[in-house]
């Protein structure tokens, strides 16, 4: 079972943090379809975390289909991320490589990529990081 | 949907010091609400007034859509804890149950009988033997047990160790979840706010300076760092909360409600709770001894 905690200094909101804990579980293969998510009342009791906290980030994790709700369960992993992102890695890598090389040949150090890739991420929200 | 406080300029003014002054605020039901500011902004007095403890000076207020102590039926309704978690030293754990299951008539024994046992707290034992997090946990269990729509807790844990702070508010989330009971609280302890509170009521100097779901706040205010003079470009809507300048750079915290940032050309990166809190409590600060207050500490929502 998925092991959840806080980092309050992450500037990312408690509720997001749980969504991307499970996500990133489905796509690391840590959790799989039928696995069961921690009830509210245990994550609650783990984290000293408001209850309504948890409830939406299972929500949104319900809503992008990836675990559904049992009555009087609890919550289970209907999909996973595994194979569906995977494929995609090995062309986005090599894209991202060949804009790494041109930002270098351009000049920018690390920390002016990083910087650059940064702010340009925050700029363009995903639809679920508001 | 009915609010669990509603309030409409309400005031109240012992002698000339103003302990509240015109506050107009709204807070859900179904919630865990932070009520955070300084020592002497109006926080107990704000809880005293929705507990039926305190009359206020004018205004309105509403509490679950009924006044504040009009009946018992509305002092079933709500549950409140004051300051330092008041419990009676000479008398026993037990004893306090006993006491909660005479005065109260809805009175959930086994819940209250249950939440003693988990604390691992001995019936037989004294309040006043019991450490200050067991005397809170006691009292939190008490006020609980009596079944009220809505918890009303005055700095429940400002008095705790870090341990006791983290385990108190365990207990409380864990009664939210069981009970689905809505809790107002105050505190002038920013640690843990961000993962209990998902409301945030913001008071300084009697007033109210920020109102809001945490989220919704978190995502509208940043922070700023430019070269120096750059709060001059900043788009129109947005609201410099705090600004410190050095020689050459600005670092600002702004609130943008409007969104208006992501369509300029200024780094803003997100701004944490606790940060976010004291820049709106530093200016309030710097605007108090001015007689001249202009509105700029009315709540914005």
């Amino acid at each position: 079972m998925i092991d959840f905690s806080l980092d309050l200094r992450s500037g990312v909101s408690p509720y997001l943090q749980l969504v991307q804990q499970v996500r990133r579980a489905l796509r690391l293969g840590l959790l799989d379809v039928g696995d069961q998510l921690p009830t509210v009342k245990e994550v609650v009791a783990k984290l000293a975390i408001n209850p309504n906290t948890v409830l939406k980030a299972y929500r949104e994790l319900e809503h992008e289909g990836l675990v559904q709700p049992r009555p009087g369960l609890g919550t289970f992993v209907t999909r996973t991320l595994v194979d569906e992102t995977l494929a995609a890695h090995e062309p986005l890598r090599r894209e991202l490589r060949a804009w790494l090389d041109r930002a270098r040949d351009a000049g920018l150090d690390d920390e002016s990529i990083e910087a650059l890739f940064t702010t340009t991420f925050r700029r363009v929200p995903d639809g679920v990081t508001r | 949907m009915t609010a669990a406080i509603r309030t409409e300029r309400l005031t109240k003014r012992y002698g000339r010091h103003p302990a509240l002054t015109d506050v107009t605020v709204t807070v859900p039901t179904g919630r865990v609400v932070g009520l955070v500011g300084p020592n002497g902004a109006g926080k107990s007095t704000l809880l005293g007034i929705a507990a039926g403890l305190i009359t206020p000076t004018s205004g309105e207020i509403e509490v679950l859509g009924g006044r504040p102590g009009q009946d018992t039926a509305q002092l079933a309704r709500v549950g409140f804890v004051a300051q330092d978690t008041p419990v009676y030293g000479g008398l026993t754990v037990a004893e306090h149950l006993r006491l909660g299951a005479g005065l109260n008539p809805g009175w959930d024994a086994e819940l209250a009988r249950q939440r003693i046992a988990r604390l691992g707290l001995d019936p037989a034992r004294r309040a006043a033997k019991l450490s200050g997090g067991q005397r809170a946990q006691l009292a939190l269990t008490l006020a609980a047990a009596k079944r009220p729509e809505l918890l009303l807790l005055d700095e429940p844990v400002a008095a705790l160790d870090p341990l006791a702070r983290r385990d108190f508010l365990r207990g409380l989330m864990e009664f939210v979840a069981e009970l689905g009971v809505g809790v107002v609280l105050s505190s002038h302890v920013l640690a843990d706010l961000e993962r209990v509170c998902d409301h945030l009521v913001l008071l300084a100097e009697s007033r109210v300076l920020l109102a809001g779901d945490t989220e919704e706040l978190l995502a509208t205010h940043y922070r700023v760092v430019g070269p120096r003079g750059c709060a001059d470009a900043l788009p129109a809507g947005v609201d410099v909360v705090q600004a410190e300048h050095t020689a050459r750079q600005s670092t600002l915290v702004v609130h943008d409600p409007g969104g208006a940032l992501l369509r300029s050309p200024c780094d803003a990166e997100p701004v944490g709770l606790e940060d976010m809190v004291l820049a709106h409590l530093t200016r309030a600060a710097g605007a108090a001894p001015a007689p001249t207050t202009e509105e700029p500490l009315e709540a914005r929502r």
